[in-house]
């Protein structure tokens, strides 16, 4: 008895498009899997959005002022929510297969580095969206935000030109587990801190020290940040918003191949000194 | 399929492999390892742990580039077209590299998108492949963590199977198995032999399991491949008094050890303090 058939041949391009939607199915997979550990992250995310909107409203000023303060605060939880996460999920990419201890199988099959990167960056960008918009919902049950002249088209474009530069952002941190299979993630939980800190999340980036500002300057998330709250909140065209949309267009074309090529010289490195293993 | 340039399905040439342990310390993992396999044949590879066997397959399966020598799979270079390589082969590892919270079916679906394989074409051979090899396929939507070693270990075969490879690569797939499922695993080796025309490298610390499934077995210990031949050949190399050996005394002619010894000797390389060297 034939135990199985052989599959049909297919051009190099099908062959990447499907392993990207494998991707993409497998983190599906695996959310719907550890399907309470999702829950019990959206809630601690909603109560950290919720804890910082009330500092909002604790604020003193007129009620106009507080809404406004509030609504510029939860604008950042919101944004730094989604953004944070794509950068996480792609920066994570090699920690995950080394946790589930299936780096080997995956490193050794045919779908290229670019497929697996991009696979982890369609769903990171789906994934985080969905998360954002249950934020959302149940964030507006508490707060009045001022949305008034929100320019919601505007700040959806600047967010998707921010997810590009975040998905390479994210592949440039996705080589440190390779280069150091023991202190390789906790470098890019560094990095997610310092984004944290310098990118004008909860704060305008001015009140930085001097010397963090340049620091700031770098990261993807300043500008995105930037031209949504004036969209959102002044309303602002897009058009406007030029002096932070050109940044993130630069990086949203350097970062992703910068990313692949250092994801692949990394990944020589770790085939030429044995790090490509399960065990670090 | 990419094109196969050769009907060799693996050809390494003094290949070697050295990996720095720590300041001014290293260890030779494979030392000028040289060696052919035809199209359709099986090689076992013999060896206690830390032979290097696993390096062997790493380097075979592109996860490992050599220092020196060159690997090639139908003819095609492993460093220079890893891609064309990785499409020909697929292995079967002592570990069950699986997500262990998805079920077989989620692992299987993926493990053959990687390759190429869409859903509509993986699902039917999915339970075809299953049934094949003996799974139960109610089973298909449990978790992975849920299923035995034995039944992890047919997935593995069967995610293998699926991929259809020529190059299969099988790094102790039956070791920590129960007698039934080694037994099972054994035979489900052999009907892939029959019916895929796969070459096989099975790299195994099992005598008889290599002896039964092998047309040629090679002993490899301390990075270095000092016998390869086919059962009887070697029997009759290493034989005395006119006496055919078993392949166990193949094994401590060749070495100069038993396996367990050999594997003994490695555990106390690997700890010299606690065993106070």
């Amino acid at each position: 008895m034939q135990i199985a058939s052989a599959p049909r041949s297919r051009s190099n391009w099908q062959r990447e498009a499907i392993a990207i939607w494998g991707y993409v199915q497998r983190n599906y997979f695996l959310t719907r899997r550890y399907f309470l550990w999702e829950v019990v992250w959206l809630v601690y995310s909603v109560m950290n959005a919720l804890t910082i909107g009330f500092i909002g409203v604790g604020v003193a000023g007129t009620p106009e002022e507080v809404a406004i303060f509030t609504t510029y605060l939860l604008i950042g939880t919101l944004i730094w929510s989604y953004l944070s996460m794509i950068f996480d999920l792609l920066s994570e990419t090699v920690s995950w297969e080394r946790w589930e201890g299936t780096i080997e199988y995956t490193f050794m099959s045919p779908a290229s580095r670019a497929a697996q990167l991009l696979g982890m960056g369609v769903y990171a960008v789906v994934y985080g969206i969905v998360r954002m918009i249950i934020m959302l919902g149940v964030i507006s049950l508490f707060f009045d935000m001022d949305f008034g002249n929100a320019n919601y088209l505007g700040a959806l474009g600047l967010l998707a030109i921010c997810s590009v530069s975040l998905v390479g952002f994210g592949m440039v941190a996705a080589v440190m587990p390779l280069l150091s299979p023991e202190k390789g993630q906790q470098v890019t939980s560094i990095v997610t801190a310092v984004l944290l800190l310098v990118s004008g999340i909860y704060y305008s980036v001015d009140v930085l020290p001097g010397w963090l500002q340049p620091l700031a300057i770098i990261s993807p998330v300043t500008y995105a940040l930037d031209g949504i709250r004036d969209m959102l909140l002044l309303g602002d065209s897009f058009a406007s918003q030029w002096g932070n949309v050109w940044p993130l267009l630069i990086m949203g074309l350097i970062f992703p191949p910068l990313g692949l090529y250092l994801f692949h010289k990394g990944e020589m490195f770790a085939k030429r000194t044995g790090r490509l293993k399960r065990s670090g | 399929m990419s094109e196969m340039r050769s009907e060799l399905a693996l050809e390494l040439r003094d290949v070697s492999k050295v990996f720095k342990k720590k300041r001014n310390e290293y260890a030779h993992a494979l030392k000028h390892v040289s060696f052919e396999m035809g199209r359709g044949e099986c090689i076992g590879i013999l060896g206690p742990n830390g032979s290097g066997k696993s390096t062997l397959v790493r380097v075979i399966s592109t996860l490992t580039t050599q220092d020196t020598g060159s690997v090639h799979i139908f003819g095609h270079d492993a460093v220079k077209h890893p891609r064309t390589v990785q499409r020909f082969m697929n292995r079967v590892s002592v570990e069950a590299s699986f997500f262990k919270k998805m079920s077989s079916r989620e692992n299987l679906i993926f493990g053959a998108k990687l390759y190429g394989v869409p859903d509509g074409e993986s699902r039917p051979r999915i339970k075809e492949i299953l049934d094949g090899v003996g799974f139960d396929y109610k089973r298909v939507n449990e978790p992975m963590e849920h299923l035995s070693r034995g039944m992890q270990q047919k997935i593995a075969l069967a995610r293998a199977l699926l991929t259809s490879p020529v190059l299969m690569l099988l790094d102790e797939p039956t070791t920590g198995l129960d007698p039934r499922s080694k037994k099972d695993v054994q035979s489900l080796i052999r009907r892939i032999r029959a019916d895929h025309e796969s070459s096989i490298l099975l790299c195994t610390h099992d005598m008889d399991e290599a002896e039964q499934l092998c047309d040629r077995i090679g002993i490899l210990l301390n990075g270095e491949l000092v016998a390869l031949d086919t059962v009887d050949g070697l029997k009759q190399h290493y034989q005395k008094d006119r006496v055919l050996p078993t392949l166990e005394e193949v094994f401590m002619s060749a070495t100069g050890s038993t396996l367990e010894e050999a594997e003994f000797a490695d555990e106390l390389e690997k700890e010299p303090v606690a065993q106070g060297v």
